[in-house]
Parts: C-alpha cells; structure tokens; sequence
C-alpha cells in the first residue's frame, strides 16, 4: 500500500477543438509519492492549468479530446463519473486557484462555502459543517475566525481571501492538493507568508501537493522536486537542489539565469527571447528549438526522447545524448 | 439598512416634484384648447372666459402648478371635464384594474420567462437554447395588441369559450366569472415580458456559468445542483431588478391592450382622456403612475440592497 504512488499521470493529452485547435499537453508523464511537494514549473500557456484541471476532469468534455491515463492511489479517474467523481473532487484531490476573488462565490459567506463542502463529504449537518469550517479557518491563521465565517469575499483582503480558499480546499483533508499559482496575484510579503502556511500545512496534514508556478524562485523555495513544462509537456525533472547545481535543459537554464539577473528587481521569466509555439498541431520535434541557443540540425528531425543523466532526473533534450556517454 | 433607505427615501423627494412637474407642463404644451371639447361650439367669448376661470386655466402658469400641487398632495386631482367625476376616483379604480391585470400577467411572465431562460443559459448553443432565443425575440417583435385580436377571434369568436371585453361586472373579485375575463389580456401583456425575462435571464445565467467560481464548485466535489442554486443565487439580484422594471411598465397599463378588450384601467382611461382631451384626468393619471413607477425603482432598489452582499448598505 505504501509504495502505491500517490499520482501517477502516463501519456496525458489534451486537445481543444474549437475555433483554434490546441495541442494543450502532448503525452505527458509525471509521478507524485505520497506527501511529496512537486513544484510544476513553466511560462504562461505551458499547459500547466490544464493538466490540473485533467486531474480534477473538470475540462468542457464537449470541446476537449483527452487521452491517457491518471491515476490517484491506484483508482483510475479517468472513468469517474456522477457521484463517484463528486467525492473525488474535493475530497481525495482538491484545488486552490489563482484568484481567489475569482475562485469564491461572491454572494455567500467564507462559513457557508467551506461548510457545504463538508456537508457534502461527510453527509454531517450544518451546524458541525461550521464548527469544521471553523476549525479550518484557524488552521489557516485568520485572525478572529468567528467574525470570519460571515464574511462575503469582497470584505477580505487578497491574502485573507486565499487563506480562506486553503481553508476550503483542506477542509475534507484530500490526499493531493493543487495549487495551481496560488500567490500569483498576491504581494511579495503576503506571497511568502502564504507559501511558508502551506509548507506549514502539508507537514501537519501529510498530504501531497503540486504546486504550479512561474516563477522558478518560488518553486525552488517551496518544493523538493520540481518538473519544468514547455509547449504541453515535462522538459526536464529532478530534485531541487540538481536542477539548481546542475540544469541540463537550455529552456531551464535559461529560466535560471534569467532569475539570477532579475531576482533584486523581481521581474518575470520573459527574458528568453522568442515565443512559445502557437501549439496548433502536434508537436513532432523539440518545440523549443526555435529558441533554443544550442540547437543542433538533429533537434529538427524528430522529438528529443527523456535521457536520464542521474537518480530521479530526466532530461528531454539531445544534448544529453552525448552527455550520458561521458 | 437604515441608514440606506433613508437615504434612498430622501432621493425619491427631488424625483418626485420633478415627475409631478413634467406631468404638470406636458399637457400644457401640448396644443389644442382643452376646453374646445365641451364647450359649446357657439359659445360667447364671455361664455368661454368663464368656462376658463371655472377650471382656473385663467391663472399664470407656475400658480396653477402650485394651486394643482396643493391640491394633489392632499388627494384632490380636480373634476374629468368629461364626466365631472372627481379625477382621484376614476384613477384608483383604473389603477386597481390595472394591478390586477398586470399581477395576472407577472404571475404568467416571471415564472415562464425565468424557467425559459434558465434553460437556454443552462443548454447555451444548444437547439433549446435557439428555441428560446427565438420564441423570446418573436415575444417582444409581435405587436401584442395584434396577438390580442388573434386571441380573442379564436378563443371568444370561434371557440366561444372566453369573454373578449372588459373586466366583469362590478368590483374585482377572483372568482370564475373575473378571471375568465382576464385570462386573454393578461396572456396578451405578458408575452412582451417573457420574452424580455427570458432573455435577461439566459445572457445572466450563461454569464454566470463561464465565470471561474462555477468551476471552483465543481472542484470542490459539489452536485449539479448545488451549482445551480449558486447560480441562481447570483442571479438573483439582476434578475430581481429586471422584473421590477418590467412590473412597472406593466402598472402603467398597455394602452393597446387595454383598448384591444376594453379593460378599464390606466391605459383605457389614459386613451379617453387623451381623446377627450380631459386634461385635469389625464394630468391625474399620468402622475399617478408616474409615482407609482418611482414606488416601484424605490422597492426594486432596496430588496436589491437587502439580497446582494456586494451592495454596500452603508
Ligand atoms: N478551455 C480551453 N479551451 C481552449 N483552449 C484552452 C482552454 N484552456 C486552456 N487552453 C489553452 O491551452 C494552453 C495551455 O493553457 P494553460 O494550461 O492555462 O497554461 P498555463 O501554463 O499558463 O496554466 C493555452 O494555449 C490555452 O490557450
Ligand atoms: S533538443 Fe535541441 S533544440 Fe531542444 S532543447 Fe535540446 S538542444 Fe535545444
Ligand atoms: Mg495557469
């Protein structure tokens, strides 16, 4: 039981047919231990919100076409569906969102939106829904969580509000949170005080998270391994500390030089030059070649496939073709 | 909440003095003599100056404003020059005819454009969704006092089984007898708010859905229909606030309709003022629903302020 892996996603592909066709995630494989705090690194439109949001099945099924497989504790949820998927969402895997004044519903109070969660999982009333509620607030250090629970969203601050979510998304204790940019849209200081609650969190409750960001400080900060997207797929992954000794990737080399120059101004990650492929076919070859500064004639041929230059790393990238054999 | 509708009430004076005051000097731009209609067609200059003076349209303007003011404020609206009847009477009972007609046509309209736009915001794009969309605009294009005609050729012509005039003998009650007199104009008025109801009710609805809570819902582990009740929820107040809108103009009573199946209410007895040009009753009706038009945004206003969270009540 133990050595069942938390999160085990093989093959994921999601396209979106609509007016534009988009080659969202394009056969992506990622594993999760239990407990473990994965950061999911990459530019805006890497697909990272996507694959979340395939974990939770919460894509529009009409306009989206998704293969593979995932699986949580071993269960297959892909084949989810009806009440079965209503226990899931929420109770084993929950999300926090990047905009928590977005993310609430803003014409019921914090109480009655984390209290009809519970109620749902646990099939308890009303009145101990709110005591829960309660509970969670002060877990996520609101100051005055009485007074709290009757609060529209709107009467709270940013940072109120996402402890609020954090709040809620804990509130069923789920085995896998995800946190999909979670302090994006939050100031520096409240930004930290939010990922230190979190690490915080994860070690009383257990659970396992993925943490999405852009922003390669925060996730080197918050998580002890970390996975890098582009263009639909994992490009490189490994443990914290080898991907900040040793980046093998040009695009996360690039992404860490870029924030080494950037860190005392605090800017973003744009400073690859060139833009990420549109994505509207499949990709057949490395899609970051187009921006790539070592780009070899082969990289056009066909895609790199994962190398694995040390314990827990892989690197989809040709250089490490004759990398290994050193 | 106090403090709100206070101040709310307090705005209403401004609006209301301005309201009675266009109402005054509406009918007095207006051209024509508004004696010419009962005066004998030989009368004497002398005859006339009278006439005149009895009616007090010998005065300056501003003083008979203040003079009809006074007047109304203490439930006086002045003598029909048609029928000589006081005009407060003969307007409270068309405004009663009036809110049970259009309290018969919200009870058909409300529901059925709400449920008929929650379906089509529900299953947007979807071929309910056209049908809706379709039945709604076509709705608010017919003209209603046509679809009114039709109704009463088939059902109290052809079919012979509804009244197609007037309200029933004596006060308004509900029984059989009234209601089957009201049956065809109340249908007739609510077509035009269904179709507005419906349409309102699925841009909110589908609005509603796209935005990112909706999915935050699902995230948590909700049912469809607890979805649904947030929605509704949220839909609530603008939905509210619409159909205050719409049951006002419906107060005000459809002059078409009303004269389409000679229902006696503010429409009917706007229209004979009008072509009796009997001034002191028509000022007194259109002030009189003027009002009632303020009382209603009043209300609309304040249940808005008491069932949405966002609006600040300070
Ligand atoms: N519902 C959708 N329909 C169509 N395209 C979508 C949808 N959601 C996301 N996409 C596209 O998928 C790609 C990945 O988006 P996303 O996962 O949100 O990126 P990010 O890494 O910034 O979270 C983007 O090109 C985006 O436009
Ligand atoms: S495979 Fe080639 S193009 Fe792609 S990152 Fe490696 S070197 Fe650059
Ligand atoms: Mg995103």
């Amino acid at each position: 039981m133990t050595d069942t892996p938390l999160l085990e996603i093989s093959d994921l592909n999601v396209r979106f047919d609509g007016e534009r066709t988009v080659h969202a995630i394009n056969g992506l494989n990622l594993s999760l231990g239990q407990g473990e705090m994965l950061g999911l690194l990459g530019e805006s439109g890497s697909g990272k919100s996507v694959t979340l949001k395939a974990l939770l099945r919460l894509l529009p099924p009409k306009r989206t076409q998704i293969d593979g497989s995932i699986r949580v504790n071993g269960a297959d949820i892909m084949t989810l569906s009806g009440r079965r998927l209503s226990s899931y969402r929420g109770g084993e895997v929950s999300m926090v969102f990047q905009e928590p004044a977005l993310a609430l519903d803003p014409v019921y109070t914090i109480g009655d939106q984390i209290a009809e969660t519970v109620m749902r999982h646990r099939g308890i009333g009303r009145k101990a829904a709110m005591e829960v509620a309660l509970d969670m607030l002060m877990k996520v250090r609101i100051p005055s969580p009485e007074r709290r629970l009757k609060n529209y969203p709107h009467e709270m601050s940013g940072g109120m509000r996402q402890r609020a979510m954090i709040a809620l998304a804990l509130s069923c204790r789920p085995k896998l949170l995800l946190a999909d940019e979670p302090t994006t849209a939050l100031d520096a200081t409240v930004q930290i005080q939010i990922l230190l609650l979190l690490r915080e969190l994860q070690r009383e409750f257990g659970m396992g998270i993925i943490f999405v960001t852009h922003d390669i400080g925060v996730a080197v900060e918050i998580s002890e391994r970390v996975a890098i997207m582009y263009a639909g797929n994992i490009v490189e992954e490994g443990s914290t500390r080898d991907i900040i000794r040793d980046a093998r990737h040009p695009y996360t080399r690039g992404l860490l030089s870029a924030n080494l120059h950037n860190v005392a101004k605090g800017t973003r990650l744009e400073a690859i030059a060139g833009a990420p492929p549109s994505l509207e076919t499949e990709p057949v070859t490395c899609q970051f070649a187009p921006r790539c500064p070592n780009a070899l004639p082969a990289c056009e041929k066909g895609l790199p496939p994962f190398f694995v230059p040390g314990p827990g790393r892989r690197v989809a990238c040709l250089l490490e073709n004759g990398a290994t054999a050193d | 909440m106090l403090v709100y509708l206070l101040r709310r009430l307090l705005y209403v004076c401004p609006v209301a003095i301005g309201v009675s005051a266009i109402c005054f000097m509406l009918v007095h731009v207006a051209p024509g003599d508004p004696l010419t209609a009962i005066m004998a067609v030989d009368a004497t200059a002398q005859e006339q100056e009278a006439m005149r003076a009895a009616y007090g349209l010998d005065k300056p303007l501003p003083t008979q404003y203040v003079i009809w003011l006074g007047k109304a404020v203490q439930g006086d609206l002045g003598k029909s020059i048609a029928s000589g009847r006081p005009v407060a009477g003969e307007v409270i009972g068309a405004v009663q005819n009036s809110l049970v007609l259009a309290f018969a046509a919200s009870l058909i309209a409300f529901p059925l454009g709400i449920f008929l736009g929650f379906l089509a915001g529900y299953f947007r794009d979807s071929w309910i969704d056209r049908a809706v969309t379709t039945v709604a605009i076509a709705g608010v294009s017919l003209p209603n006092y046509w679809l009114g005609i039709v109704l009463v050729i088939i059902f109290s012509v052809t079919l012979g089984w509804l009244p197609a005039m007037g309200a029933g003998d004596g006060a308004w009650m509900w029984d059989f007898t009234h209601l089957s007199h009201i049956i065809l104009p109340a249908i007739t008025l609510s077509v035009v708010p269904i179709g507005i109801v419906a349409r309102t009710m699925r841009a909110l609805v589908g609005e509603i859905y796209s935005m990112d809570f909706v999915q935050a819902l699902y995230a948590k582990g909700l049912h469809r229909g607890d979805v649904l009740r947030h929605v509704v929820r949220n839909a609530a107040p603008t939905g509210l606030s619409v159909m205050g809108i719409q049951l006002g103009y419906l107060l005000g009573g459809s002059i078409l309709i009303e004269t389409v199946f000679n229902w006696p209410g503010t429409g009917f007895l706007l229209s004979n003022a009008i072509f009796q040009r009997d001034l002191p009753l028509l000022q007194g009706t259109i002030l009189v629903l003027a009002l009632f038009f303020v009382l209603v945004n009043l209300t609309v206003d304040v249940a808005q302020a008491i069932i949405d969270p966002r609006i600040k009540r300070s």
